[in-house]
């Protein structure tokens, strides 16, 4: 279905627009990407900055930062997972309607960062969900979030409507929610999301 | 539709049309596009990422309603006060009496509710 490119560009200079149907999809969802309005440390501080004026998340299209997990397409997870609030993240991504997508932020979400040796800390998100972008830092930058989050417009272009997981019936439609058990969190992980690295 | 005056109306048609396909486009395109993965927990109500409780068609209690129904009269009388006192100076006797009328009623109204009882948190 590739269109000649010099065809292409012969349409261009009259100003018609040739494209895949393919590459209109994504365009639209990569341009419009709506993040959930929640933060959960000091990363949501950098994320708020990232939304504002100087930094403002606007010219990629994800300001508009939504108060309910129905309505948003990405997950930031900005800041120290506890235990405690763990097994809310991952009720809150099985609100969220498909497809969905997950930014790790800052060395907490990632792996527990500086309290990784903490006995209350979530040694990383993406023990229990999918992560799709993980942004380094303590906390990372404004611009690091916006290079994530390029990063992301950038994976999502290049995903192909034919092998998309959001219209497989048979995929998984939630993912299970870790209960609080007398030591740690039950499971300690999910073994379809994340193994534990071999020694 | 040869009439000159007639074919105005068209434009009304057309803008009738468009708004109608506009407003229904989408629609038709979440149909087709929208990933249906449906389970518990989506359709559980949101309660900021705590397991739900209950149904959210819970019901308030009238009290609430008589509450905020006296309290119309404090907010109304604010309203009219303010510029009364900024005016209190170049008044007359009569506006200063109107006022007092004024007040008096809303006054009236707050007296009759407490002897009925709206005040008592039962």
């Amino acid at each position: 279905m590739a269109v000649d490119p010099q065809l292409q560009s012969e349409l261009e200079k009259r100003g018609v627009f040739v494209m895949p149907v393919e590459f209109l999809y994504n365009w639209s969802r990569k341009s419009s990407i709506w993040p959930m309005q929640f933060g959960l440390a000091c990363c949501a501080i950098e994320m708020i900055a990232a939304a504002a004026a100087r930094y403002d998340i606007a010219r990629f299209g994800a300001e508009v930062f939504r108060a309910s997990p129905r309505q948003a397409d990405l997950m930031i997870v900005a800041g120290t997972v506890t235990k405690k609030m763990a097994p809310l993240v991952v009720r809150l991504y099985n609100q969220m309607p498909e497809p969905k997508y997950v930014i790790a932020m800052g060395a907490c979400a990632i792996s527990g960062g500086p309290f990784k040796e903490g006995y209350n800390v979530l040694k990383g998100i993406d023990r229990y969900i999918p992560v799709d972008i993980h942004i380094p830092g303590c906390p990372p930058r404004p611009e690091a979030l916006l290079h994530g989050l390029m990063a992301l417009q950038e994976k999502i272009s290049g995903q192909r409507l034919t092998d998309a997981r959001w219209y497989d019936k048979n995929a998984p439609a939630e993912l299970p929610v870790p209960q609080y058990g007398p030591h740690d969190l039950e499971p300690p992980y999910h073994p379809d999301v994340w193994k534990p690295p071999k020694p | 539709m040869n009439d000159p005056y007639l074919s105005q109306y068209l434009f009304v048609a057309v803008f009738f049309v468009v708004a109608v396909v506009f407003a229904l486009a989408p629609l038709a395109l979440v149909r087709l596009l929208a990933p249906r993965k449906p389970s518990p927990t989506k359709h559980a109500t949101y309660e900021c990422g705590l397991a739900s409780r209950g149904d959210s068609w819970i019901q308030f209690r009238a009290g609430y309603y008589l509450y905020a129904l006296v309290y119309v009269i404090f907010a109304v009388e604010t309203v009219f006060l303010y510029p009364w006192a900024v005016a209190f100076g170049g008044l007359s006797f009569g506006a200063f009496v109107a006022m007092m009328v004024f007040v008096l009623l809303l006054v009236e109204g707050l007296v009759y509710a407490w002897a009925k009882g709206a005040l008592d948190w039962k």
